[in-house]
């Protein structure tokens, strides 16, 4: 029932702001649709931690502790984004970048894409989730394009061509799966292509077939996660974008991707028992840590370089799953949340800094701290947290991939260090560039919503500090889960 | 081979007859000729598909047949179509690679593709097994297609061929997914085209052709 209500209230919030979306209250009533979304988000945790996982709806549904904490994560992250959107929405509409129409796809989309998000989560069939993943392209390819400029249509359309034609090799992917399953499930009834049917059974499915069909999924799916070379798409996505695009982005659409990924990998893992999708996702994780980190060095624009970062975040969870065992799996749990909370609190950040300075460029950006003291020391702690300084939570993860690297991949920890050097050595001169000095900026229209920035360093913070035991149990049982 | 029944000789012809349409459209230069190839397509697809439905008995594979007729040989052709004469982008003027050169690297393709099916080939039990191969081929063929051209038009027929592909391989293979599935792919494949419709529109209203070099600003220097 839980379930029902948290997919209902993002759609009926689709159809509600589509018809509303341009009125003067219509970004209260987007964070209003998405703290329900949130609130009916916690219930579905609350009882799934209680009673333990949960099938509905003849199993086309599925919630365990490993995508209830992405739901979770997804719908809090949404909610909060919805809060920054607020003022800034309000910011672009009052300098000219946005009519009113524009403004009521925006808040339309944006729930529909929360929509897709969690029903790509939530959903046990993967065709189903192939399908919402394509349906989240769909939206954010709408909202990238918002401001009709010609370099976001260059950037949408980029987007578009490269993940449809990678979520294509998906859904190849996903009919080799089925046509695996089908011998053992057999092909009448709708069982085939259910994840839970699948694990069951997962001993029997054809180790060949298998093998190719996760090729397939990894660069399918691995396309949206932004893995080099498939990453080509999400820097111009995330940069020609609005800014809150840019957060739900990094935030929340890699990670869900990733989930598509680890739940394939599962499976396959199961059939072949030789480590294959573990090592391709090792290598393609780590040839994203490396790259994304020397191109850190070359990037001119803001919201650019924390893309790149985003890549080389989802670089290091992706080659922690690669590795595998409870506490490479752990970290990469933990590492998701964190990353997700710390790099949307940055794009909030850095979406403000923009509007101030009125460009993206780094160089035309000076003293943050001096006109406006919270935005800066928001970029400045957010910059610090994601480059995995103490006592963040990101810290934490980083050290725990890098001691199971250690133990069980050693030839692999000194290339994750140095490009975690490169990545902090380039990102902190920037953001020092950019936050001290003597001010060029502007003051705005309508005060920036700063409470979610803090909000979320104060959770990735307290993560680095002390993981409550309750949390920590989910996220073991969750990377049992995953194997 | 010589005593095939005629429901899978059927078959073997439509798979014959889509990686024809395949290379007619990799050489195809004017792009209203290119929709009609794409409608040809869908009609052979949505024809294999009938013939599979009935070999096997499977009601629910006629309903997809239907969603591929009222999709992909009426509905899309007709968008495009309305598309292409409002933006009278009826010529692709430049291709990336001539056509002789691009014909060699599709053949390529198609004998790679047929050795990436031939381990799964062995393992189905359906009667269309042969044609996985040739299913593979069409996507990899519209994937080239989609590289060697310049127009967004062009790329978008690309981009559905390849999906008709993909459909070819899950009914040649396994009989079709579940409707569930197949209902959520062709729904996210007619959104597609709309959206993609309307960015048309202003990417010519932005830079006043279709021609994709003029979206080559975005890239690290």
């Amino acid at each position: 029932m839980e379930l029902l209500i948290l997919l209902c209230i993002p759609l009926l919030g689709a159809v509600l702001l589509a018809l509303v979306g341009e009125r003067d209250w219509a970004p209260e009533a987007n964070s209003l649709m998405s703290f329900a979304t949130f609130a009916a988000g916690a219930a579905l945790t609350v009882r799934v931690i209680g009673s333990g996982p949960m099938l509905a709806f003849h199993e086309q549904f599925f919630v365990d502790p490993f995508n209830v904490f992405l739901v979770a994560l997804t719908a809090f992250v949404g909610f909060t984004t919805s809060l920054f959107s607020r003022p800034y929405m309000r910011v672009e509409q009052h300098h000219g970048r946005l009519n009113r129409s524009q403004l009521r796809l925006y808040h339309s989309m944006y729930q529909l894409f929360t929509f897709t998000m969690l029903l790509a989560l939530l959903t046990n069939n993967m065709g189903i989730l192939w399908v919402a993943m394509e349906g989240a392209t769909l939206t954010t390819v709408l909202l990238v394009s918002l401001y009709r400029t010609p370099n976001g249509l260059e950037a949408a359309w980029k987007y578009f061509i490269l993940c449809g034609v990678g979520i294509a090799q998906a859904l190849f992917g996903t009919i080799l799966l089925y046509f695996a399953a089908e011998k053992v499930l057999g092909a009448e009834g709708t069982t085939a292509l259910l994840w839970t049917h699948l694990n069951q059974v997962k001993g029997e499915l054809e180790p060949v077939v298998l093998s190719l069909a996760f090729v397939f999924l990894l660069v399918g799916y691995g396309t949206k996660v932004g893995l080099v070379p498939l990453h080509n798409w999400l820097p111009d996505a995330h940069a020609e974008g609005p800014t809150p695009v840019s957060a739900v982005l990094s935030g929340l659409l890699l990670n869900v991707a990733l989930y598509a990924v680890v739940r394939c990998k599962v499976l396959v893992e199961g059939s072949l028992h030789n480590g294959m999708a573990g090592r391709l996702m090792m290598a393609f994780g780590l040839t994203s840590v490396v790259v994304a980190a020397f191109f850190l060095w070359r990037q001119k624009d803001i919201k650019r370089l924390f893309a790149y970062s985003s890549i080389e975040h989802m670089g290091i969870v992706t080659f922690a799953f690669g590795m595998g065992g409870p506490v490479a799996n752990f970290a990469a749990l933990l590492h998701m949340t964190v990353h997700s909370l710390t790099k949307s609190a940055i794009f909030f950040a850095v979406g403000h800094a923009a509007q101030k300075a009125g460009t993206q460029m780094i160089e035309q950006i000076h003293g943050l701290l001096k006109l406006s003291p919270t935005v800066g020391w928001g970029l400045m702690l957010g910059s610090l947290a994601i480059l995995g300084l103490p006592p963040f939570g990101v810290f934490a993860s980083e050290f725990l991939i890098l001691t199971t690297a250690m133990r069980d991949h050693p030839w692999a920890a000194p290339i994750l260090l140095l490009a975690l050097g490169v990545a902090f050595a380039a990102i902190f001169s920037r953001v020092q560039s950019m936050v001290f000095g003597e001010p060029s900026l502007s003051r705005l229209p309508h005060a920036p919503a700063l409470l979610p920035v803090f909000a979320h360093l104060l959770l990735v913070l307290a993560l680095g500090l002390f993981i409550p035991p309750y949390l920590a149990g989910w996220y073991r049982l969750a990377a049992k889960l995953i194997g | 081979m010589a005593n095939l029944p005629l429901s899978s000789q059927i078959i073997n012809l439509c798979a014959a007859v889509l990686l024809l349409v395949s290379f007619a459209m990799l050489s195809q230069r004017r792009v209203l000729s290119l929709v009609q190839l794409f409608a040809l397509q869908g009609a052979v697809l949505c024809l294999s598909t009938i013939t599979v439905a009935w070999t096997a008995g499977r009601s629910e594979l006629y309903v997809s047949a239907a969603v591929t007729l009222a999709l992909k040989v009426l509905l899309l052709p007709y968008i495009l179509h309305r598309l292409i004469r409002a933006l009278n982008a009826r010529w692709e003027t430049e291709l990336l690679l001539n056509v002789p050169a691009t014909m060699l690297v599709g053949l390529l393709l198609v004998i790679f593709s047929f050795g990436l099916a031939q381990p799964i080939s062995q393992l189905a039990a359906t009667v269309t097994r042969s044609t996985l191969g040739i299913a593979i081929a069409v996507v990899m063929l519209s994937f080239l297609m989609m590289i060697t051209r310049r127009k967004a038009v062009t790329q978008v027929i690309g981009f559905l061929a390849m999906e008709n592909g993909l459909f070819f391989a899950a009914t040649s293979a396994t009989y079709g997914m579940p409707m569930v599935v197949e209902l959520g792919v062709a729904l996210d494949v007619l959104v597609a085209m709309l959206i993609l419709g309307v960015f048309f529109f202003q990417i010519r209203e932005q830079f006043d052709s279709l021609d994709l070099r003029n979206l080559e600003a975005l890239k690290e220097e």
